[in-house]
């Protein structure tokens, strides 16, 4: 459970990139106040390929760093402090999984590796995050496929030059059978950007009759379920690892306003009342990164119970975060409320990365049916 | 095949041979454990076995260096053996305050005589320890105790009381905290060691609310000590009882496992139907539960390589206790009507095991204290 030295060096570095290059004035309010379509600066996504983060996942033999999710998750923990906007976590993380090992891994790598491109995955269809219930309809059609139905909440989809779209090819919904990985350009499908509370971008992606050509199928024609699986789990476990640097960035910003605010005379961290509530925080912080880190771990290692832990780590970082973020806004007081101070955009990241991949009832429920109740 | 799987096989192989399969069997209670000492009665050849072929192999204190009757293992190699342990569900061989909380102190602060003296037989179960910290007013605030050693020459001269002494009335010696300066309140206490058959030491137990007794209280009437069974300095003794404290704290902490695995599965809530609202919260516990295993973990690994804020068992003690007593709560919930029975032999000890866990966040330091660590030394917040 101890970071190697390789591990802790990774760690610095993209602490000290994140701080400096992607602060919350230099990116989240820059982005936000000049409405930028993207949600995210494209200038920084090439900064993440010189320092080789964008290949993070890409296999040394693809020219990337060939790292698992122990390092994505140290990476997007600094995400998480600073809320940098990126396509870090959807295209270096989820997406190139998702094409890991196919024909797309060779047509996309090398301009993830440069920082140019961006990739989304669509999954979810409804406000629910359920892909076990996927109905998107892709059927044969001479040597290729027509896809008609919808996806939303499709994280960056607008910006994204490829979107790996789950379909349906056979089977009906609740089957994991039948599932089928197709990799779409964005502009054959119809994309409507929507503002996300964050201000980060997701898009509603609608297909009526769009002709998909055989090469466009990611793997295997109706298994997709593994790989979508491991896209999936990098995902979650990379939001959570995410949301423990929202948690720890939020907090480090609320005790600091523990030890200067004054209050009838006195620091208001000399009180007991807030000391214990800030207290029980921090320990809970530390345990979501404890489950984090296992996770990683257990993925990197192939562990057979990942997919249980998985769901423990989204579902603890997720209501650890939304607890700091709470918090945070609470013991600033009427500050906290408002739009120029950074503590609630914490708040506001924390709502959405809970929600992506999955949100803290499904992954309890999931946690339940995987221990076998 | 690397040094540490040849370890794991060997250590797999052996254990599959001299772990007697009673001794695989899931603990029921307390009174399941081997606690040993000198009037310890074996439940079991079994039991007796185990602690045995353990104990020969330093495998009851598998960290220990050998010469002090430990196992001599790398923390590597002792993470391989907990989890072979684990893997055939071996109970522990040996429960103990003196593996839990003096040996670490002995280890850190006794001198090499003190340590060839006691640790090995801490390490083969010969003697069994009892803890002397608390007094009637000395709880939370437990640097105000009062309980006296009077420099007399040639020995101490003890007089005083403790309370909440764990299995006192079992124990063969103590380790006691005393005053031995009245100049300073931290900087006045002595850490002795004594054996609980001097005379003037006498015990009480106390009746709990969950119908058992493990605690008493402790007299001490004009005890004397040798002058040579302090541990540290005289008057540095809060040293001691603080670093001892970190240990107890970090045990404790490890009831938030229950054991390991999902409480869900454990109630059987896929062979009984259930309440769907109690399932979610079931769900919502084993989520927590899991977390903290992987903060278990981590904290020992941390722990070991030096890494872990000194401060942090409070935090581990502060988690584990909540969710133990969590745990008990929903098991309560889950087991309805049949769960307030009062009678042991009805295969219920939920009621004596929630009423128990209620002491679990105050033991030890309560969680009020562990808050208030926290925000002192890690958070640093003013005033605190």
């Amino acid at each position: 459970m101890l970071l190697t030295d390789d591990q802790k060096m990774l760690q610095e570095t993209a602490a000290n990139f994140l701080a400096e290059e992607g602060s919350i004035a230099k990116q989240l309010r820059h982005w936000r106040d000049t409405h930028c379509e993207d949600g995210f600066g494209h200038a920084l996504w090439k900064q993440f390929g010189e320092l080789g983060l964008t290949g993070i996942a890409i296999p040394e033999s693809h020219d990337g760093l060939g790292l698992g999710a122990t390092e994505a998750a140290l990476v997007l923990e600094e995400i998480g402090r600073n809320l940098t906007p990126s396509p870090f976590l959807t295209t270096a993380v989820v997406a190139t999984k998702a094409i890991e090992g196919t024909a797309h891994a060779e047509r996309w790598y090398p301009s993830i590796l440069s920082g140019e491109a961006a990739l989304a995955l669509a999954v979810d269809e409804s406000s629910r995050h359920a892909p076990e219930q996927m109905a998107l309809e892709a059927k044969r059609q001479g040597n290729g496929f027509v896809v008609n139905g919808h996806k939303q909440f499709v994280v960056q989809a607008a910006s994204a030059d490829m979107i790996v779209t789950a379909a349906r090819t056979s089977g009906s919904p609740g089957d994991s059978n039948g599932v089928t990985l197709f990799a779409v350009p964005r502009d054959v499908a119809k994309v409507e950007n929507v503002n996300l509370t964050d201000s980060s971008k997701a898009a509603y992606v609608h297909f009526e009759n769009v002709e998909l050509d055989a090469d466009a199928v990611i793997g295997e024609v109706d298994g997709g379920w593994a790989p979508l699986s491991r896209a999936l789990n990098a995902g979650r476990v990379g939001a959570a690892a995410e949301l423990v640097g929202v948690a720890a960035g939020s907090s480090a910003m609320t005790f600091d306003y523990l030890r200067t605010r004054k209050q009838f005379g006195k620091l208001i961290g000399e009180f007991q009342a807030l000391q214990h509530r800030a207290a029980h925080l921090y320990g809970e912080i530390e345990i979501a990164r404890a489950a984090v880190i296992k996770t990683a771990q257990m993925l990197d290692s192939g562990d057979e119970r990942a997919d249980l832990w998985v769901s423990v780590a989204k579902a603890k970082a997720a209501d650890v975060a939304s607890l700091a973020a709470r918090e945070g806004v609470q013991m600033h007081g009427g500050i906290g409320m408002t739009d120029e101070h950074d503590i609630g955009l914490y708040l506001k990241r924390e709502a959405v990365l809970g929600e992506l991949f999955g949100e803290i009832y499904y992954h309890r429920n999931r946690v339940a049916a995987l221990s076998g109740y | 095949m690397t040094d540490l799987d040849a370890f794991r096989a060997d250590t797999r192989a052996w254990l599959d041979a001299n772990c007697p399969t009673e001794m695989r069997q899931p603990v029921r209670s307390e009174a399941d454990y081997c606690w040993g000492g000198r009037n310890w009665t074996f439940q079991s050849d079994a039991q007796k076995h185990w602690l045995g072929v353990m104990a020969a192999r330093g495998w009851t204190v598998p960290d220990w260096p050998r010469d002090y009757g430990g196992g001599g293992l790398t923390p590597e190699q002792a993470i391989i053996l907990k989890e072979e342990l684990a893997r055939i569900g071996a109970r522990s061989p040996l429960v103990s305050f003196g593996i839990s909380m003096l040996g670490p102190a002995l280890l850190k602060f006794g001198t090499e005589e003190q340590k060839r003296h006691y640790l090995p037989q801490i390490a083969r179960g010969e003697i069994r320890w009892c803890q002397g910290y608390s007094e009637p007013g000395a709880g939370s605030d437990l640097a105000g105790l009062q309980t006296k050693a009077e420099d007399k020459g040639d020995h101490w001269l003890v007089n005083g009381q403790k309370v909440w002494t764990s299995y006192a009335d079992k124990a063969d010696w103590i380790f006691c905290l005393t005053r031995t300066s009245a100049e300073s309140k931290q900087g006045g206490i002595s850490f002795l060691l004594f054996d609980m058959e001097t005379p003037g030491v006498s015990t009480k137990p106390i009746l709990l609310i969950s119908g058992n007794s493990p605690f008493c209280e402790t007299f001490f009437d004009d005890v004397k000590v040798p002058k040579d069974q302090v541990v540290g300095e005289v008057n540095r003794g809060w040293d001691v009882a603080k670093y001892l404290l970190g240990h107890e704290r970090e045990m404790i902490s490890g009831m938030g496992l229950g054991g390991g695995g999902s409480l869900g599965e454990k109630l059987r809530l896929n062979v009984i139907p259930t309440d769907p609202l109690l399932r979610a919260d079931i769900a919502a516990f084993d989520v927590d539960a899991l977390a903290f295993q992987a903060m278990s973990e981590r904290f020992v690994a941390m722990w070991k390589a030096g890494e872990a804020h000194p401060a942090s068992p409070s935090m581990m003690k502060y988690a584990g206790t909540e969710l133990n007593k969590r745990r008990n709560e929903l098991t309560m919930a889950r087991g309805g009507s049949d769960a307030i029975q009062f009678e042991q032999e009805h295969g219920g000890h939920s009621a004596h095991d929630w009423l128990r866990s209620k002491g679990n966040s105050i033991e030890g330091g309560t969680s009020e204290i562990q808050l208030n660590i926290i925000a002192k030394h890690i958070l640093r917040l003013p005033g605190a």
